[in-house]
């Protein structure tokens, strides 16, 4: 992620068939760039929220915004206050192991990240990393001297700190 | 609750949404809402010959009348058909409900059918979603009348444009209980906001002081009704006016302040003042690529202030330094009240004479107009000859071109023309469909020999349906427009524009029933018109001119738009 012009923007949606085509053909046709779309329920079980991340100028940014909130499947759309909000993101990752040694070095990395093992084999580990985009990169450049034979990431999810929420009062 | 079949429970939506006319082709999925028309006095349907002229008819029928257009085809092939002439209504903002026949959602053992790629399936829903402003399919009959109110509510309200329903076949021909409302519900769908009164005050500061103030007015002040406060803000300010293409008939042309429209063809006058204005009053429009053509020099010493209703147009195109996203009268009506009480008396006589003196020095109709077989001349003669109210609709090309420079409107919605989309064979088709909704009004189709043979199977409808209208075929015998960029732009390396003088259009028009004039003078064309105005079937008036004859003066791609070229 290019610091500064990441942009992280939460969208609340009516939660019915369609939804995510439109809006990422929204994407698509305006070439707009997204980095992530997370989609999934909320407290509300017909809306459901969709968290994008653009690497976006301010004004792309702005049009951005604009086109989202023009349809009319979307309630609400906000920007997430940079430096003000929460994000995670989850990865799974099968890493090739060898010996008993490299099992022992990647252990021993999955601590260091916080990570859990959720699969073992003889011949390889899967690991589940949670955290910003940053740490999970992070992990990622060191398994890769191991051998990464598969990865899942979700994607960022994300809320605003504090008491501030984005959501449509019933 | 009454009990009614899915087709029923649509025709009594609709006639509850005063519609009166359909404007369709039928098929094997949307049968059983034929069927339901059978015997219906109230709702009028119309068949077209092609379903992309159903929707052009449906848009001609809203854009000359103010209100929703309706079309109407079958599943697959006839929905796709439908495709452009939506697309078509989306980039215009023009009101129009489409609706089409889908497969059965269910089959008859019960397992869902949609997605298994049927016979004549196909996937509208997802094909029109970046073209419609939204689209439905209901899975039960009970949907069926909220859906049609939203429909209505969402193509008209706001920006308008068009909403497509999808009717599976089976949930047009199952009975159930409804409840009909005329109340939307639509929980995302937000109404535009009243004006800001701290930017309506800002906007009114910056124009009072303006020295060198000018008005750009788009297709939204005609959508908003907005054309008398255009006339009282422009006396006010005696600020010129200038339209975009989609603008025309916003502000009468024949106005001492009217400059025409800006853009690639437009008005040399308008092109000129507007980079000579200190302040630039837009509104309703997106300030589009044809209309403004350098991004960067448009306008470039004026204060730009930019009223819209889609908040999505403020800054898309041009940057401007005041936005108030409002409906178009909503706004003009608090600006002309916010800077009355601003104005000072007496001031601006320097720029009224300049725009008189660049009028008299640019415009091409205060210029000398021939009396040959050249567009200027037929258009001019033209205006003579029909009314006011007349109401013009255009092809798309050099006619379109022409009719912006040499056509002079005068009301709002008496001119229709493809302005975003650029669809050849637009015109015949919303002819017919304004002349449906205006049937007391004389509407004439300004067309190319190009543009007109895609839609030359309408005349069949309109002879068949009586719905006269003229076409006036501005015959070069080539694709005109794309023949000029080769000619100029290419090095004349022309290719693929040569149409001969095939067909003969007069015969043509008499094979389907409709009358044709060939004309060879300008003699000849004011009494072809006399004739046809007068005629109570479908005349086509075959005017042939120069295959070499350029539109000019123009701006090239790249320029600003006081850069036009070509002697006019």
């Amino acid at each position: 992620m290019e610091p500064g012009k990441t942009k992280v923007i939460s969208v609340l949606v009516e939660n019915k068939p369609g939804v995510l085509h439109t809006i990422s053909n929204l994407f698509r046709r305006r070439n707009f760039n997204i980095e992530s779309i997370t989609v999934g329920a909320t407290q509300q079980k017909d809306i459901a929220r969709m968290t994008i991340t653009v690497n976006a100028d301010e004004k792309t940014l702005e049009q951005v915004t604009k086109q989202v909130a023009k349809q009319i499947d979307v309630l609400k759309v906000e920007e997430l206050e940079p430096g003000n909000f929460v994000m995670r993101e989850l990865a799974l990752i099968k890493v090739k192991i060898t010996d008993s040694k490299e099992r022992s070095d990647v252990i021993n990395f999955i601590n260091v990240f916080r990570g859990r093992i959720i699969d073992v084999s003889t011949d390889s580990l899967t690991a589940e990393i949670t955290g910003g985009p940053d740490k999970i990169d992070a992990f990622l450049n060191l398994m890769k001297t191991f051998g990464v034979l598969e990865l899942a990431r979700t994607g960022i999810t994300a809320l605003a700190r504090g008491a501030k929420s984005i959501r449509i009062d019933e | 609750m009454p009990k009614m079949s899915g087709a029923q429970a649509l025709l009594e939506s609709l006639e509850r949404q005063n519609v009166d006319t359909i404007f369709g082709i039928l098929g094997g999925a949307i049968l059983p809402v034929y069927d339901a028309l059978c015997g219906n006095k109230k709702i009028r349907h119309i068949l077209a010959r092609h379903e992309q002229c159903a929707a052009h008819e449906a848009e001609g029928y809203a854009r000359a009348s103010g209100r929703a257009g309706v079309c109407m085809a079958t599943s697959g092939p006839g929905a796709t058909n439908l495709v452009t002439g939506i697309a078509n209504a989306y980039m215009d903002s023009s009101p129009i409900v489409a609706l089409t026949g889908q497969i059965p959602s269910y089959g008859v053992n019960s397992s869902y059918m949609i997605g298994r790629d049927a016979f004549q399936e196909a996937d509208i829903l997802g094909i029109t979603t970046a073209i419609t402003k939204y689209n439905y399919q209901p899975r039960s009959v009970s949907e069926i009348p909220q859906m049609v109110t939203n429909a209505f509510h969402i193509a008209t309200t706001g920006r308008p444009g068009p909403v497509l329903i999808d009717l599976p076949k089976n949930v047009q021909s199952n009975i159930d209980e409804v409840e009909f409302t005329n109340t939307p519900n639509i929980r995302g769908y937000r109404l535009p906001q009243p004006p800001d009164p701290a930017k309506i005050s800002q906007a009114a500061e910056l124009l009072a002081k303006a020295e060198r103030p000018i008005l750009l007015v788009g297709g939204g002040v005609i959508l908003a009704g907005a054309s008398d406060e255009i006339v009282q803000m422009s006396d006010l300010l005696m600020a010129p006016v200038a339209t975009t293409f989609m603008g025309k008939g916003a502000f009468p042309e024949n106005h001492p302040l009217s400059l025409g429209s800006i853009g690639m063809h437009g008005n040399p006058a308008a092109n000129r003042l507007i980079g000579e204005a200190d302040v630039l009053l837009a509104i309703g429009t997106r300030l589009s690529d044809r209309a403004t053509t350098n991004l960067d020099t448009f306008a470039a010493d004026a204060k730009k202030i930019q009223i819209d209703v889609d908040a999505a147009e403020i800054n898309k195109n041009i940057e401007v330094d005041l936005a108030i996203v409002a409906d178009a009268k909503a706004s003009l009506k608090m600006l002309l009240t916010a800077i009355s009480k601003k104005l000072r008396k007496g001031e601006g006589k320097a720029w009224t004479n300049r725009v008189k003196e660049a009028k008299e020095q640019l415009s091409p109709l205060l210029k000398e107009i021939p009396r040959d077989m050249v567009p200027k001349a037929l258009l001019s003669e033209l205006r003579k000859l029909l009314p006011q109210s007349g109401i013009v609709t255009t092809e798309v090309g050099q006619n379109q071109m022409w009719s912006a420079l040499y056509m002079q409107v005068l009301q709002p919605r008496t001119f229709i023309s493809s302005g975003g989309l650029g669809t050849m064979g637009f015109g015949f088709p919303a002819a017919i469909g304004a002349k449906v909704a205006c049937p007391d009004r004389m509407v004439i189709d300004i067309a190319g020999d190009g543009s007109f043979i895609m839609s030359e199977q309408e005349l069949a409808c309109s002879v068949m349906e009586d719905i006269p209208v003229i076409v006036m075929v501005l015959n070069n015998s080539v694709l005109g427009m794309v023949a000029q960029w080769q000619r100029t732009l290419y090095e004349k390396r022309y290719n693929a524009i040569n149409l001969g003088k095939t067909p003969n259009f007069v015969k043509l028009a008499e094979a389907y029933g409709a009358q044709g004039i060939r004309v060879n003078s300008i003699d000849e064309f004011r009494n072809a018109i006399k004739t046809a105005l007068n005629s109570k079937v479908t005349t086509v008036i075959d005017v042939p001119i120069g295959s070499e004859t350029d539109v000019v003066p123009f701006v090239p791609p790249g320029c600003g738009l006081p850069q036009q070229r070509g002697d006019y």
